[in-house]
């Protein structure tokens, strides 16, 4: 299950086993109303429990990046296994994404 | 051993995780690597989506339990048809919907063209289509709808030998 935290000036979303269209309205809605409400800087896409995902993820991504980038802030990808690692590359993510494994 | 499947279901976005699923477990038979397994599912589901979204328009859904996001409009009733078959390792998927088309498709195709960027969708559907399968292939007449065929080998080969 999808989770939100704010940790310092960080947010950090911790996404669901499937990320695809059908998730993604609600991830983008709730990201934003933490952006807008609290004092955040950074976000960190956790992809612990990540299983699939399609460009649905990508626009997740691609929209907050737009949102935080310039104020300054940095989109990191955290616990990237070897699929969402292929997704981000191919997109070009990972040129402006802090990708970590 | 070929094969064949349909399937024929409502065009809401809840119906993504059953394609891709059910295309899984039609060639799951083969042993495909989780590499082949992920391919192919990212590449129904962008297709279904695409289906979903922007042949039918029917963006609700698009949130979870059950809530609608402001943005999103009415239902708009429509099937979306899912077709696959196997046939000596090579499998072929077919999506098709009757929605409403498409104008331009090489510039539905360009790389992160979309024509919602308001809902976060990031113009890479087609893209990931044509990287994670072999062949790619989309016919469209706007104001009936699109069909898309997509092709990949199976590297896992047919079926076990002596089974049959």
């Amino acid at each position: 299950m999808e989770n939100f935290q704010v940790i310092d000036n960080c947010l950090m979303v911790k996404l669901p086993e499937e990320v695809d269209h059908y998730q993604a309205g609600y991830i983008c809605q709730e990201a934003d109303r933490f952006l807008m409400e609290e004092n955040v800087c950074h976000v960190v896409f956790d992809f612990e429990d990540t299983v699939f995902m399609d460009s649905s993820g990508i626009g997740i991504i691609m929209g907050r990046y737009k949102k935080i980038a310039c104020l300054g802030g940095k989109v990191y990808a955290i616990n990237v296994g070897r699929q969402i690692r292929r997704i981000l590359d191919l997109s070009g993510m990972s040129a402006l994404v802090e990708v970590l494994a | 051993m070929n094969n064949e499947m349909e399937l024929l279901f409502d065009a809401r976005s809840t119906n993504e995780g059953l394609a891709r699923v059910a295309v899984a477990a039609f060639v799951a038979h083969l042993n495909p690597t989780l590499e082949e397994l992920s391919d192919i599912k990212t590449a129904v589901s962008e297709a279904v989506t695409n289906a979903i979204i922007h042949g039918y328009g029917n963006l609700q859904g698009y949130s979870r339990h059950g809530e609608v996001r402001p943005s999103a409009g009415d239902y708009f009733p429509g099937k979306v048809r899912l077709a696959c078959k196997l046939a000596d390792g090579v499998l072929d998927v077919t999506v098709e919907d009757q929605g409403k088309g498409i104008e331009d498709i090489s510039k539905a195709m360009e790389p992160l063209y979309t024509t919602m960027p308001e809902l976060d969708r990031s113009g890479m559907g087609f893209a990931f289509m044509e990287a994670f399968m072999d062949h790619l292939e989309v016919e469209s007449s706007p104001g009936k709808g699109t069909r898309i065929h997509m092709r990949k080998k199976m590297t896992s080969g047919s079926w076990i030998p002596g089974e049959e």
